[in-house]
């Protein structure tokens, strides 16, 4: 059924970003923008693939993909938090560095194949037609996705620490005269960014494609940081844009397979001409930079 | 990442001690403290004695050193030297987490409020992690109800008055029932009415033995409320002494350290020039939590300072953006000099001799990475510092040099960036260098915010003085004294509407806060 394979093509698309967004969003959040979601990415990725097929092993393959997004990140906390260095500037350098890294890293595993990754059907549910295929027989990347969704949500507004992230990100210098630790909680938010990322790589290399390429990310760092502004800095609607871009990026692979008579450049193009259109859409109807932490991406030096 | 170790220390106040009590060792005592920057002493051997109980000032100009003190006393600052006694015991307070467990609450002077957060959960966030929001939303409400503060704890900040923003801060401070509150200028954002409001909720904490140290440029106010005050000029200690006894003038002598005086007021001239029209101005700005203008009417004629009272919020920096034009409207809607220019920018409207100060020194009417000669040149739109295309630097040093002995504007080199500057220094240059080129229509937004008395009072008088030499003052302010001192007529912006303007005579202190709070109208006011 067409109809069925194309959805779940759009969800393995998706779950990326969703993934790298929800990072991003916490990241910001908390008032810091890391621009170099593409490079933790694209290190994950690598990584991810590579400790798979060393030790032969989707699991800990996961887990290397895991930790290089967060050593990446790692490095722009103690850039950034540490050495007050420039968001865009350092956020910009850490793209760069992880795509010209892992480059490196993974020469050696070019052309290495993996087999894909189990499903895990869900007992009873995943027998309903139709439905039972599409929501309850994917792999655990989908549902952690969608859990994550949650527990970011629950985090940012239903726990203490998550106040204290909101507040820092609203305004640090407010929030260091009431004695929060803005630093430590910044530091903590800009490794939990670099942990999806990295998590969204291993995604890439393992699930999506199976293979490792140089710069097989291919921008959707990028993508998942504008899904952040389109999401509103809200979980919710970060699962909205996620699916969107998803949806975009899986149909003009099928509209270029119909063989219209458009040049396939074009069509190539199109999710990143939805991304800017529904970023222009949003910042028509709602100002442009509605829902902003107050404090993100300003430099926070102390007295 | 939610694990316990971002939660802060849970505060456990010592036991209030409800008494006044001379004999029994004072609530907290400075001794020695000193702060240096580099070279400058901010603090400079500060002793400071405050008791339960007391309601304590502490005076000074703008860079006396009275907000770096507080920092030290509140923990945001840490002393070059110095010792803090609390209780009576040698004490080191090297975070504000460790100030609250003393039992030391603050009110900051630009709030420390989070705009997107709602009033509870802002009180949550200054409060150990055992306060669940449920609780803060039942205890705030109690201690609203005690008080006379009352607050909805479902409300984003952002929709609140500057009034309600303080009792926030206020109600987060007395949560943690203090020993010590410190409000830093509480009542430059309020009404007369709020002011009052606020006053007795000090006298009530004071009555149940917190000790207040009150920092304020109003010395009226301190005079009423205060017992003991601590005058600091240039980071150190002058005098201690009792504010009821001394007239304000000779405490604003001690605190200057020369008589200031008053500024000079001579009635306006007789003058029917329009120089600046505003008819039927609607506009809604596109900003987030910005306010809209509605049907906004007044002519302003030469010779006369035109003041605009008001809270802060209700209008304010938008009708500022539309009369400098950086927000541009219909044309009819501004008319300067008879030209209807509603739809013009900054740069043309400038060309008619038109000049604007808006209320942000740095950023806005300055660049502060820019020397004071470069931020000159930005403003002017005269010619003459520019030959064949190319700045002449030398003539726009003279001017800024001009500027600068003419303004009284202190600065420590020969150019210096404008950053470097402090806020009353920064603030004497930007309207003086609008005032020297002698413009036929001078509109600026709070002229003196933030700044000390010395300054304030010169960049009064020169206001009065170009209203008096022909051109038309439009002063937007929320000082209410300030715009009592220099205008001719006044009107006050509230939710975006301006009330009828009435000669200054016309108006009290109580009538401008009724009509600034919405209850104006006749017969309302005493």
């Amino acid at each position: 059924m067409l109809f069925e394979s194309i959805l779940l093509t759009i969800i393995t698309a998706s779950t990326p970003l969703l993934i790298a967004a929800l990072g991003e969003l916490v990241t910001e959040k908390a008032g810091v923008l890391n621009l170099g979601v593409e490079g933790m990415m694209v290190m994950g990725a690598a990584c991810g693939f590579a400790g798979a097929v060393i030790f032969d092993s989707t699991v800990l393959g996961v887990l290397c993909g895991t930790l290089a997004g967060t050593a990446t990140a790692l490095l722009f906390a103690v850039v950034v938090l540490g050495f007050g260095a420039n968001q865009t500037g350092a956020g910009l350098a850490l793209t760069i560095f992880g795509l010209g890294l892992s480059g490196l890293l993974g020469h050696s595993f070019i052309g290495a194949k993996r087999e894909p990754v189990s499903m895990l059907f869900i007992p009873y549910l995943s027998d309903i037609p139709f439905f039972g295929k599409v929501l309850f027989s994917q792999d655990a990347f989908v549902y952690f996705s969608f859990a994550l969704t949650l527990l970011v949500y629950l985090f940012l507004n239903k726990t203490r620490a998550g106040l204290n992230l909101r507040a820092i990100g609203e305004n640090h210098n407010s929030a260091h005269v009431l004695g929060l630790p803005v630093l430590k909680i910044r530091f903590w938010a800009i490794l939990f960014g670099g942990a999806c990322a990295g998590i969204s790589g291993v995604y890439l290399s393992l699930v999506y494609t199976r293979f490792w390429s140089t710069g097989m990310t291919s921008g959707k760092g990028w993508i998942a940081i504008a899904l952040v502004v389109f999401a509103s800095w809200k979980p919710g609607w970060a699962v909205v844009g996620a699916y969107i871009f998803g949806a975009a990026s899986v149909l003009q692979l099928h509209a270029q397979a119909a063989q219209f008579n458009i040049p396939h450049q074009i069509l190539t193009a199109f999710p990143y001409v939805a991304t800017i259109l529904a970023l222009l859409i949003k910042s028509i109807r709602y100002g442009r930079m509605a829902g902003a932490p107050g404090s993100l991406g300003i430099d926070y030096v102390l007295d | 990442m939610a694990d316990s170790s971002l939660h802060m220390p849970g505060s456990s106040a010592p036991a209030v001690e409800n008494t006044v009590d001379d004999t029994s060792p004072p609530l907290v005592e400075l001794r020695g403290i000193t702060k240096l920057y580099g070279s400058l002493a901010a603090n400079n051997d500060v002793h400071l004695t405050i008791r339960s109980g007391d309601i304590h000032a502490l005076l000074g100009e703008n860079g006396a050193g009275k907000s770096t003190l507080v920092k030290i006393l509140y923990g945001v600052v840490e002393p070059s030297a110095g010792e803090i006694f609390w209780q009576g015991e040698k004490t080191v307070i090297s975070s504000p987490v460790e100030a609250r467990n003393l039992g030391i609450g603050m009110v900051f002077q630009h709030f420390s409020l989070f705009d997107e957060l709602t009033v509870a959960e802002n009180i949550a966030v200054a409060l150990s992690g055992d306060w669940s929001l449920t609780r803060v939303r039942e205890e705030a409400k109690t201690i609203g109800e005690t008080y006379g503060l009352t607050l909805d704890p479902d409300r984003g900040v952002w929709s609140l008055s500057a009034g309600e923003r303080q009792r926030i801060e206020i109600v987060r401070c007395l949560l943690q029932k203090p020993n010590l509150l410190i409000l830093d200028e509480p009542t430059s954002v309020l009404t007369p009415q709020e002011s009052e409001r606020l006053f007795e909720t000090l006298n009530r904490l004071s009555a149940e033995g917190c000790a207040i140290l009150y920092i304020s440029h109003r010395l009226d106010e301190v005079r009423r409320l205060c017992r003991t005050a601590t005058i600091m000029r240039a980071g150190e200690v002058v005098r201690t002494i009792d504010p009821r006894r001394s007239s304000s003038r000779e405490i604003a002598a001690m605190m200057v350290g020369a008589d200031i005086g008053e500024v000079r007021f001579t009635a306006a001239a007789d003058n029917t020039r329009e120089k600046l029209v505003v008819s039927h101005l609607f506009f809604r700005s596109e900003e987030t939590h910005a306010r809209a203008l509605n049907n906004i009417s007044f002519t302003v004629h030469a010779g006369e300072v035109f003041g605009i009272a008001g809270i802060a919020g209700n209008g304010q920096t938008e009708l500022f953006d539309v009369l400098s034009g950086e927000q541009p409207t219909s044309p009819g809607a501004v008319i300067i000099s008879g030209m209807p220019v509603g739809d013009r920018g900054i740069d043309e409207r400038r060309k008619m001799h038109a000049a604007f100060v808006p209320e942000e020194r740095l950023g806005h009417a300055a660049a502060p990475s820019h020397t004071l000669s470069e931020n000159t040149l930005v403003s002017r739109k005269d010619d003459d510092m520019v030959r064949t295309g190319f700045v002449v630097f030398r003539l726009a040093r003279r001017l800024a040099r001009r500027v600068v002995s003419a303004f009284d504007v202190r600065v420590s080199d020969k150019d210096p960036e404008a950053r470097t500057l402090s806020g009353g220094n920064l603030q004497k240059y930007i309207v003086g260098r609008e005032i020297i080129a002698k413009p036929e229509l001078l509109v600026v937004n709070q002229p003196t915010w933030g700044v000390d008395a010395g300054a304030a009072r010169l960049i009064r008088q020169s206001l009065v003085d170009l209203s008096r030499e022909g051109s038309a003052v439009v002063a937007i302010s929320q000082d209410m004294d300030e715009l009592f001192e220099i205008s001719d007529r006044i009107a006050v912006l509230r939710e975006g509407s301006l009330c009828p303007p009435r000669p200054t005579g016309a108006w009290t202190k109580e009538s401008i806060g009724l009509e600034m709070l919405g209850q104006g109208g006749e017969g309302v006011s005493p």
